[in-house]
Formats: structure tokens, C-alpha cells, sequence
């Protein structure tokens, strides 16, 4: 069965028919083109797949594109204005918050969620805040780092 | 992963999806955070015809004091629950068990209703509607029904609910005077579920003497279960002498929170490990509601 569906995705609204079994990450992915949103495991565990659901952040591995019909999405590519970094993402370039950065962009949304409700989060609380994400690479302490930049620039 | 092809409906009040619910049966299972349903569905261990999606009735999400307790609509996110102000003062281990639930991003999904319809047997919230005595309001096309915590955890992944049941509300009564409530879990360390974990609610009188107590075990068994002679031992005896906690008795009853638990075994935790595990964290969340309850 094919669902009509109108979602707000980075500002612009986007109406397509999609078959209700189509995971949002498929939709963002292969029906929009936005490949930011990562499959890492595709099982609700890894995180890479994150995206901002009407501003909380969610795996959207793990939740059909029909239940986000009507909902604002934000994915990694909606996060620069004009071309401009957001303090999230220039903190992950200027701490090396990064190494492959497949995790980045669902570390950056989680990021953003958790600053969002605590602007001002200690170093436990980051590390916390961030659990659903996994990262292969870094070891996690400038990726931690990096949101203790941003949360510094976003309240100045 | 993609899952069976499904039909999807997504009514917009209670009563429409209990209709939708007795028309089709067997084959539609509803969808709540789609936490546990989704991954089922994607793995084809669950293959549902038709999906009840409950996200767009408004109606079910609530946080309301109710007769000096609380009434929770069952499509309450782990995140409201974690961070409301009320739940915080009039179940504090409902609020801390939410925040103890998997990560952030889960929580931003996950439902109470889903939880406790779910019944996983590592899942934190059942613990918690034990130790509560919180009641469980069912709607279907005929009528409610109230359901005590204490008959809804039948089985591993069974419940009290009939088939043509929804879930509506749970209702947590008022804590009496004097009383601390607790949550604490040993959780596995990548999807943070519980391996064990312990709920208690804890009464005293002026003098320190326990009038009531209610303790629940989750992730040692296959469901959720109160720990009665542990109860037993902390009822009428004296758990604060002043400032002062009484350990041995605490010791003594904690000891006994695994007895009657039919142990699980898998890859995370050995029977014998989570024996020991329901002893320590029994201890820990009793001696927490204590101090609480001061
Ligand atoms: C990575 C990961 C880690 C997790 N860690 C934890 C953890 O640490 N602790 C924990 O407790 N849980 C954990 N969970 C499970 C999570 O809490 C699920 O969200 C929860 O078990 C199900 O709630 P839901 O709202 O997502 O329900 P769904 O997945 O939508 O539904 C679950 C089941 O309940 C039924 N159902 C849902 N709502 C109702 C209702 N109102 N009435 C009747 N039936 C209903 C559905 O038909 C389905 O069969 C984890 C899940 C994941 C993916
Ligand atoms: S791909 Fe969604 S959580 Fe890993
Ligand atoms: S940078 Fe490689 S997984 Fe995180």
C-alpha cells in the first residue's frame, strides 16, 4: 500500500507517495537524496542514522516515513545557514571531533538536542547525552571536546 | 532491513483505534515508539497485516496529578517522564527508571504504554509499576477495564491485556507520608537494558519502623515480579534508628529478593550472577527509599 506524505525536511516541504514500510532513513536517503543520515546498523543501536524530529533527536532507522508524515525534519544537511558552519559542526573541525566521520552527523544532531535542553552541559553530562551514538574512531574525547566549543560559542 | 508490507492507519482518538483494533484483530498490532516493534518487524520476527499507529492522538500523551498521584497517558515519552516536575515529586523512581532507559535518542521515542504492553523482561518500567501499585486503564470498544500491576506481568512478553485492548493510562497512586521511592539496575553496558534491576517503595512511620513496602524485580526473570519475602522482612521492622539505617535488616531482606525469581541464563549474565545482582541492587534502592522517605 502507498501512503501519501508531506514532510517539512531542512525548510522545504516535500510530497511524495511513499509504501508505509518505507523507514524515514530510506525515505531521506534514496527518495530525497540526502545521504547524511548514516545506516550504520540498521538495528537501533549505533546512532549514525540520527535526524531531528520536530527538534528531538531520533534513529530514523527505526521509524516508518509515513509516521513522520506532517513532522519538520532536520537532517546534517540542514544545519549550515548560507553556507555557514553551526557552532555544533565548527567545534567537530576545530577540536578534530572527527576521524572517518560517519558518526558525525548523528553526533552533531544528538549534539544539538542535548544543548538544546541543557546549554550549558558538563563533561559527564555530554558523554551522557550522547550515549546512543557510537563512534569507531575517536575514542570520544574531542568529540566531547568539540560540544563543550560549541555550547561555549552558542552562549556567548 | 524492510519489513512485510503493512497497512498503516493512524487514527486520531482512542475510540477509532479501538475500533480499528476489534475490526482487525489478529492481524494488526499497534504502534506506539515502534522501539521494540519496528526492530521485531525489520528482523520479521513480527509480521503484522495492518498497523494502529497511536502517535496522532494527542489525547494519550498527559502528565495530570490525579487524587494526589498521577494519571499518565500510556503515549508519554521516556523523555516527559524523566524530566517532569511532577513525576519527579510524586514518583521519583518512575522519573529516575525513565532516564536510566537505554540513551537519549530511544528515549525520544519510547512510550510508557509500549514499555509495559511489551513486557520485555529487561525492561526497567515494569520494576517500577510494581513497586507503585500503579493500576493500568485498558480501552477497547467495550468500555475500560483496570488492571493492577500485580496481575499484568503474566509472562515473558505476555500481559494482562486482551487482544482488543489498548492500553490507555496508567494511574499511580499517592505516596503516603514518609514514604522514598527507587530505581537502580545493573544494565548491559551496549543497549543498557536491565540485566537486573530493582524498584522499592518504602514506608516508615515516625520512629523509623517500616509499615509498608513493595519491591520489584525486573531482568532476573522472565517477567517482572515483586519480591514478597523481602517485603515480608522489611514490614514492622525498624529500618532508621534516628539518622541511623539499619543494614543488617536491610541485608537480610535484600538477600531474599531473588527467591521465587525463576533465574534466567543467556550470553549477558549466568543464573548464579543474577541472583547476586537482585541482592545488591535490592539492598541499594531499599536503603535509597529509605533516606528518601526521611
Ligand atoms: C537500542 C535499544 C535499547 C533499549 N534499552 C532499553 C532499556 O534500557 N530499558 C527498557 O526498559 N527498554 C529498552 N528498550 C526498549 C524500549 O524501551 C522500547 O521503546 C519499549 O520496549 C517499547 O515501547 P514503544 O513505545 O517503543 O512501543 P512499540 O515498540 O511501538 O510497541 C511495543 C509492543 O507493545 C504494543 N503496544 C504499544 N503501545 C500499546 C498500548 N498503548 N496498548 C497496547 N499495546 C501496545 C505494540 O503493539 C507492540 O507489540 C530499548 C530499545 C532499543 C531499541
Ligand atoms: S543505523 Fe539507525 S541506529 Fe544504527
Ligand atoms: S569518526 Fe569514525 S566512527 Fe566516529
Amino acid at each position: 500500500m502507498t501512503y501519501g506524505i508531506s514532510i517539512n525536511v531542512n525548510g522545504t516541504q516535500h510530497t511524495n507517495e511513499v509504501e508505509s514500510r518505507l523507514l524515514l532513513s530510506s525515505y531521506l536517503r534514496e527518495t530525497l537524496n540526502l545521504t547524511g543520515a548514516h545506516i550504520g546498523c540498521d538495528t537501533t543501536s549505533c546512532g549514525a542514522c540520527t535526524v531531528l524530529l520536530n527538534g528531538a533527536a531520533v534513529k530514523s532507522c527505526t521509524l516508518f516515513a509515513v509516521q513522520a508524515n506532517g513532522a519538520t525534519v532536520t537532517t546534517i544537511e540542514g544545519l549550515a545557514t548560507n553556507g555557514e558552519l553551526h557552532p555544533i559542526q565548527e567545534g567537530f573541525w576545530e577540536k578534530h571531533g572527527l576521524q572517518c566521520g560517519f558518526c558525525t552527523p548523528g553526533m552533531i544532531l544528538s549534539a544539538y538536542d542535548l544543548l538544546q535542553r541543557n546549554p550549558n552541559p558538563t563533561e559527564q553530562e555530554i558523554r551522557h547525552g550522547l550515549a546512543g551514538n557510537l563512534c569507531r574512531c575517536t575514542g570520544y574525547h574531542n568529540i566531547v571536546k568539540a560540544v563543550q566549543y560549541a555550547a561555549e560559542k552558542m552562549s556567548s | 532491513m524492510v519489513t512485510s508490507s503493512f497497512d498503516y492507519h493512524a487514527p486520531t482518538s482512542v475510540a477509532e483505534a479501538a475500533e480499528l483494533l476489534t475490526r482487525f484483530g489478529d492481524s494488526a498490532k499497534l504502534l506506539a515508539g515502534g522501539h521494540s516493534l519496528v526492530p521485531m518487524m525489520k528482523s520479521r520476527l513480527a509480521e503484522p497485516k495492518v498497523l494502529i499507529d497511536l502517535g496522532r492522538i494527542e489525547s494519550m500523551a498527559y502528565i495530570r496529578e490525579a487524587d494526589g498521584g498521577l494519571a499518565i497517558g500510556a503515549m508519554t515519552k521516556y523523555v516527559d517522564l524523566e524530566t517532569s516536575d511532577l513525576v519527579k515529586s510524586k514518583a521519583p523512581a518512575l522519573a529516575q527508571a525513565a532516564g536510566m532507559i537505554a540513551d537519549p535518542l530511544v528515549r525520544n521515542m519510547g512510550t510508557i504504554g509500549g514499555s509495559l504492553a511489551h513486557a520485555d523482561p529487561a525492561a526497567d518500567l515494569p520494576a517500577v509499576m510494581l513497586a507503585l501499585g500503579a493500576r493500568l486503564i485498558t480501552s477497547s470498544t467495550g468500555g475500560h477495564r483496570t488492571i493492577e500491576a500485580d496481575d499484568f506481568f503474566v509472562d515473558l512478553l505476555t500481559t494482562g491485556l486482551r487482544p482488543d485492548e489498548i492500553l490507555s493510562e496508567i494511574a499511580i497512586p499517592a505516596l503516603l507520608p514518609r514514604t522514598g521511592t527507587a530505581y537502580a539496575k545493573f544494565g548491559n553496558k551496549a543497549s543498557h537494558f536491565a540485566i537486573v534491576g530493582v524498584a522499592a517503595s518504602v514506608t516508615l512511620s515516625p520512629d523509623g519502623t517500616c509499615e509498608a513496602a513493595r519491591v520489584g524485580v525486573t531482568g532476573a526473570g522472565p517477567k517482572a515480579t515483586r519480591a514478597t519475602e523481602t517485603e515480608a522482612l522489611l514490614n514492622g521492622h525498624r529500618l532508621l534508628h534516628g539518622d541511623q539505617i539499619d543494614e543488617d535488616v536491610i541485608e537480610a531482606a535484600a538477600a531474599r529478593a531473588g527467591a521465587g525469581v525463576d533465574l534466567q541464563e543467556d550470553i549477558h549474565a549466568s543464573a548464579e550472577y543474577r541472583a547476586h545482582l537482585t541482592t545488591v541492587f535490592a539492598k541499594r534502592v531499599i536503603r535509597e527509599a529509605v533516606s528518601r522517605a526521611k
